[in-house]
């Protein structure tokens, strides 16, 4: 299986969420991760997507969330033509024999930290999905107290934006 | 304002949501609700009574309702509407959506709802229709604000009939059914993200011809969306300018005549062996508004191994969804059928042409050697297959049926002779035993001159035969030949097959009770019995000369009487049977 970037515009109309989410439950597919947020258009919000499957079930989730009538319009992000980011924050336990080397690390991922405490520090870390993997597995020997992640957000490189054509829906001829 | 008759499309009245609602009705071309008020849709129920338009049938179970409706859009092509009220009326209608979703129906429900304020408060009669039908719609609403009823209504019926058919569910406030609000019915509706495509792309459709010149072994396989579509005539323009060999799903029965020679009968599970053979052995299947159903490919990865295909559907979900499509062709199937005959006529103009000589004689020693048929039972009792038989012989082929769900089913599809699209109604998709007679009951309503007949089972009629009583009352005629095995006839036939003939739980004992004469009788209807082979062409012309009241025959039948061919479930469809432990050689040359 492999890793696959949906971006998805739907109109900003209650329940949407919850189609989109039953639509991947229903047809056995497994969102690894999500993210919802308002654009530059008022009316429209954008969906990252990241779904772990082959490339056949994948035209086929693509062509089901193409169905949905909020949906407008879907475009798969490659991970080398896109920015992707994911924001993280991880409370590591930390006293004055290790917050210095956590320092170290955190100004190495160029993350930072966000609150100090007697026993504990918690950092904010910003970045792709690998990197966030590397900087927990260094930071994982000093004891992660508590972590919470955010899904991807994800934009195409390059001066074109997805929503630059009219929000005609993308050619779903198979 | 005393009466929301009269339309006229220029007004921009104050109305309630519920006279807003019956006016979008109207507007929408709805000429028949079928449902039952109830607390939270009562408010609409007050204007509607004052509607010259639309008429409202009560019936006795929203079910019925839903399944009306799905009968009503069948019959007519029209979109079939049904109405309940929120909780317990709307949780009755999830049956009929999910039916009308399966089977690609056009179909507006609309259901009320608790005042909003209430909502999510476990309210009394507080159901989540909108959550529940999610998946099992095309789209749903949830309207608080009665200025927006006109727009979800002419949406919901733009939505319900255009592209793939399907249910949409409008659900609304009671609140907003009794506010006040200005009435503007919209122009036109504004949907930025639905856009079906309809225009075949044309380099696709020459590829399509191309495909079809050369190949040796090809085969229509033609679903219902041909019928959906009113793709029939451009169907049989194709059919009979290439000679190209044609098989109709359960779905698709009536979408080619059964009369026509180049028509080898339904394929699938209970299939003829022609059909199925021919898609199994073919080298270019052509499917046309069919969706590669499991219970026609049989197990999935032996099916058709040789044939390439061209998968022409209005839903680009469905192509490649269970089988790859070699040339995917989205679009209405009746545009790329013109298409298409235009191509082709140019191709043979200049000498391309295929040729299905071999083939053809490999399909005619199929159909010749294993035609449909059916033993009589050697205690002289009534053979199912029989009265089924000749109740198509004798009712004709511009009668409308409408079938229940098992056995009864199967044989209907099998033994009745189809000449015209839209006149066999079935639950294909999700497989509903009850759908015959509300079905047949919206049949009749949209076809009031036409013969409606129900074929059922005893173990589906007594799921919704409460129904008689609004044919009875309504003066909706329509006939039901009841198909009494005493039994759940299709799970024993399983019994019998796969678990050693231990008949658990499918006795219904319906030759004792309930006695279907009187239970006829008792609704108002006319009740006919026959449980002997000669009385049986006697008791469908009785029944056939009464028009005045609903009719059920009761024909009492042998309970061993099973469906063949059979392609079992999960098994490839080389392993087809023609009777038990029996099956056709393929290859045979004579």
């Amino acid at each position: 299986m492999s890793r696959h970037t949906l971006s998805v515009l739907v109109e900003d109309k209650p329940g949407v969420l919850a189609r989109v989410a039953s639509l991947f439950s229903r047809r056995g597919f497994n969102i690894e991760s999500l993210a919802v947020g308002p654009t530059e258009m008022p009316e429209v919000s954008r969906m990252t997507i990241v779904v772990a499957v082959e490339s056949l079930p994948l035209e086929q989730v693509t062509k089901q969330l193409n169905k949905l009538i909020n949906v407008l319009k879907i475009v798969e992000l490659e991970s080398d033509s896109a920015v992707q980011r994911e924001i993280m924050l991880v409370k590591v336990r930390a006293d004055a024999s290790t917050r210095s080397s956590i320092l170290e690390t955190v100004n190495l991922f160029r993350a930072k930290v966000v609150d100090v405490a007697l026993d504990a520090v918690t950092i904010e870390a910003t970045g792709d999905h690998d990197k966030l993997a590397a900087f927990l597995r260094v930071l994982e020997p000093y004891g992660i107290k508590e972590l919470v992640q955010s899904g991807m957000v994800a934009l195409s490189r390059g001066g074109r934006a997805m929503t630059d054509r009219s929000l005609r829906p993308v050619d779903r001829s198979a | 304002m005393s009466s929301t008759t009269g339309t006229n499309p220029t007004e921009s009245a104050t109305l309630t949501g519920a006279q807003s609602l019956i006016r979008s009705l109207e507007h929408a071309g709805a000429e028949v609700v079928f449902g039952i008020p109830g607390g939270a849709i009562l408010p609409a129920y007050d204007p509607l009574m004052d509607s010259t338009i639309v008429r409202h049938i009560l019936v006795r179970h929203e079910q019925a309702a839903g399944h009306a409706a799905e009968g009503y859009a069948a019959a007519t092509g029209r979109v079939g509407v049904c109405m309940a009220t929120s909780g317990p009326g709307a949780t009755n209608l999830v049956t009929p959506i999910a039916d009308a979703h399966m089977d690609s129906v056009p179909m507006v429900a609309i259901t009320g709802q608790v005042p909003s304020s209430s909502i999510g408060t476990d309210a009394f009669q507080e159901a989540d229709i909108r959550g529940i039908t999610m998946p099992i719609t095309k789209h749903n609403f949830l309207v608080t604000d009665p200025a927006e009823i006109p727009r979800a209504i002419a949406e919901a019926f733009h939505l319900a009939s255009t592209g793939r058919p399907g249910p949409v569910l409008v659900d609304i406030s009671k609140d907003a059914l009794q506010a006040t609000s200005s009435f503007t019915w919209p122009d036109h509706v504004d949907l930025p993200g639905y856009h079906p495509v309809t225009r075949p792309h044309a380099k696709q459709v020459r590829e399509a011809a191309r495909l079809i010149a050369e190949s040796r072994r090809p085969v229509l396989y033609v679903g219902g969306g041909v019928i959906r579509a009113n793709a029939s005539p451009a169907l049989l323009r194709l059919a009979q300018m290439t000679g190209l060999p044609v098989v109709t799903t359960l779905m698709a029965r009536g979408a080619f005549p059964d009369t026509h020679p180049q028509h080898l009968g339904m394929p699938g599970m209970h299939g003829t062996v022609a059909a199925v053979g021919a898609l199994q052995k073919s080298d270019l299947i052509i499917a046309l508004g069919a969706r590669f159903d499991d219970r026609v490919t049989g197990r999935l990865d032996t099916f058709a191994p040789d044939a390439k295909i061209i998968h022409v559907d209005i839903d680009p979900a469905e192509i490649s969804k269970n089988r790859f499509a070699d040339v995917p062709i989205v679009g209405d199937v009746g545009e790329f059928l013109t298409e298409l005959v235009t191509v082709i006529d140019e191709d043979r103009a200049q000498g391309r042409q295929g040729d299905y000589e071999g083939w053809w004689a490999t399909l005619d020693n199929w159909r010749q050697t294993y035609p449909l048929g059916y033993d009589l039972p050697a205690d002289g009792s009534l053979s199912p297959q029989l009265v089924i038989e000749r109740l198509g012989a004798i009712v004709g082929p511009e009668a409308v049926y409408a079938a229940g769900v098992g056995q009864h089913q199967m044989w209907a599809a099998q033994f009745i002779e189809y000449d015209n699209p839209r006149t066999w109604l079935n639950s294909g998709g999700l497989g509903t035993m009850g759908y015959a007679v509300p079905a047949a009951m919206g049949a009749k309503v949209g076809l009031p001159e036409t013969t409606v007949w129900a074929v059922d089972g005893d173990g589906c009629f007594q799921m919704t035969n409460q129904e008689l009583a609004t044919c009875s009352i309504n003066d909706i005629p329509i006939k039901v030949a009841l198909i009494n095995n005493s039994s759940l006839g299709m799970v024993r036939q399983w019994q019998t097959l796969f678990y050693n003939e231990r008949y658990s739980q499918t006795d219904l004992h319906s030759h004792r009770f309930p006695d279907f004469v009187k239970l006829a009788e008792a609704y108002g209807c006319y009740g006919l019995q026959c449980d002997s082979p000669d009385q049986v062409d006697l008791t469908i012309e009785k029944a056939m000369s009464i028009d005045d009241a609903p009719v059920v025959v009761d024909f009492v039948v042998h309970k061993d009487a099973m469906v063949w061919p059979m392609v079992a479930a999960g098994t490839s469809n080389d392993d087809i049977l023609v009777a038990r432990e029996m099956a056709p050689s393929w290859d045979r040359e004579d």
